[in-house]
């Protein structure tokens, strides 16, 4: 199983679709296309996670590298369109209280 | 040498025999050839060589244009040559790392060790199976001065063997730990500045600490973003989840942790897991907590060593014994 990662230019930063599953073997993928943006000097992600249908850890060590950058550069992180399951990954591991997700309904994506 | 003379002889052989009667019989003796040769690192290109010169020999009268076409067949086998080379040489590197990986393995298991403590009323029960070589889980146990018994079950985001190069950093990171200091809250927040301090930005490690009081029977506990375990009531016959807020290890290094307790009665269970167990995959989609509540109710009235046995032995099953993610469980039970 295959990811696609897609990146549109928004004015203040960048939107990202992310479609298919992340595992060891996508993840790389996942950071080597959004890791440079990441660092770009207040830079606004958004990434839509609405067509992943799986993730596992490694898929949830690359957002937090992924938040780390993005709020190193004084930049603003959000993650919309979390399955129940992967936001149960994030409300275990304590991330879902730091990093900003939201809802389809409070905007991000559209 | 020896070889290569023998080998012309009987390629004399078989071919002179093929091209009398072209029985299947000649065929088969080159098939062995060609095995044998591969054995004795003989090159394609060398082949075509020995075949050519057999040929003029034991058909002197073979046209030049056919002999030509030999040396033509040569020319474009070399590069065959030459990838075949190649391969033999990865293929012996491969086989160097593969040995080195083993001897990683060894070192780890040995540096990870953990005795399972020997405690009147409290039985023990523990497994963990790397689903590769080298494992990202890893489980442990202390018993301090007061007999108080320190149980902690990790697992590194990240598999294979960067996982278990930070996994043996943590173990000894908690082994160097002042002896005051066991509170589940204070190990995470010790552990969780080691870990951002000295580990890759894109590594993180979810643990879960507990501290057993075998006199009055507390179970004190506080957990960094770990998979939650269960707890099992023997009075109501119930299982709970046994959740304990708390960030990963490793993402912000002023994170304090929350320490929870639980008075644990006779009968009671306080069952620990690493991911491997409940992101476990079947072909029919992931496995249900509820699903493994049954199975540890189907085996409730066992040891707590075979229940996690056959736990294990199910799961494995379900996944038709190809094991996704490192597998860690440990059951405490309170005798009766």
């Amino acid at each position: 199983m295959d990811i696609t990662v897609e990146v549109k230019d928004i004015t203040s930063g960048v939107e990202v679709w992310v479609k298919g599953e992340i595992d060891a073997y996508t993840a790389p993928k996942l950071s080597e296309t959004l890791y440079p943006l990441s660092k770009r000097e207040g830079i606004v992600m958004i990434v839509d996670l609405t067509e992943v249908s799986y993730m596992d850890s490694t898929g949830l060590g690359v957002f937090v590298g992924l938040f780390k950058s993005v709020r190193a550069h004084n930049g603003v992180f959000t993650l919309v369109g979390l399955s129940e399951r992967l936001q149960r990954l994030f409300d275990i591991t304590g991330l879902a209280d730091i990093i900003d997700i939201k809802s389809h309904a409070e905007g991000g994506v559209e | 040498m020896a070889y290569r003379e023998n080998m012309k002889n009987k390629y004399r052989e078989a071919l002179s025999t093929y091209l009398r009667d072209q029985t299947e019989q000649a065929l088969y003796q080159g098939q062995k050839i060609s095995k044998k040769s591969i054995e004795h690192n003989i090159a394609p290109e060398e082949i075509i060589n020995i075949h050519k010169n057999i040929l003029m020999d034991v058909y002197p009268g073979t046209p030049g244009e056919v002999l030509d076409s030999l040396d033509f067949l040569l020319e474009v086998m070399m590069g065959y040559g030459f990838a075949y080379r190649e391969h033999q040489s990865l293929r012996h590197i491969q086989q160097e790392l593969k040995t080195e990986i083993e001897i990683a393995a060894n070192v780890q298991s040995t540096l990870l060790e953990t005795t399972i403590p020997n405690v009147d009323g409290l039985e023990i029960g523990a497994l963990s199976v790397p689903a590769r070589q080298m494992s990202g889980d890893y489980y442990h146990f202390v018993q301090d001065e007061k007999k108080h018994i320190g149980v902690a079950i990790a697992d590194v985001i990240g598999k294979g063997i960067p996982a278990a190069l930070c996994m043996s950093m943590i173990k000894y990171a908690m082994d160097s730990l002042p002896e005051h200091r066991h509170n589940p809250s204070s190990v995470l927040e010790s552990l969780n500045r080691v870990v951002e301090q000295n580990v890759d930005p894109s590594m993180f490690i979810t643990m879960f600490y507990g501290l057993y009081n075998p006199e009055n029977h507390l179970f004190s506990y506080s957990a960094a973003g770990h998979e939650p375990g269960f707890y099992y009531e023997s009075a109501t016959k119930g299982f709970t989840d046994l959740t304990a807020k708390g960030l990963l290890l490793g993402v912000d290094k002023k994170t304090k942790y929350m320490q929870y307790e639980k008075k644990v009665e006779p009968g009671d269970m306080i069952i620990l897991l690493s991911d491997g167990v409940t992101e476990c995959r079947t072909s029919e989609g992931f496995i249900e907590r509820e699903t493994l509540i049954e199975f540890i109710q189907q085996n409730i009235h066992l040891h707590a060593q075979d229940i996690v046995n056959r736990l294990f032995k199910q799961l494995e099953k379900m996944q038709h014994f190809q094991l996704r993610d490192d597998f860690t469980l440990l059951i405490l039970k309170r005798d009766v």
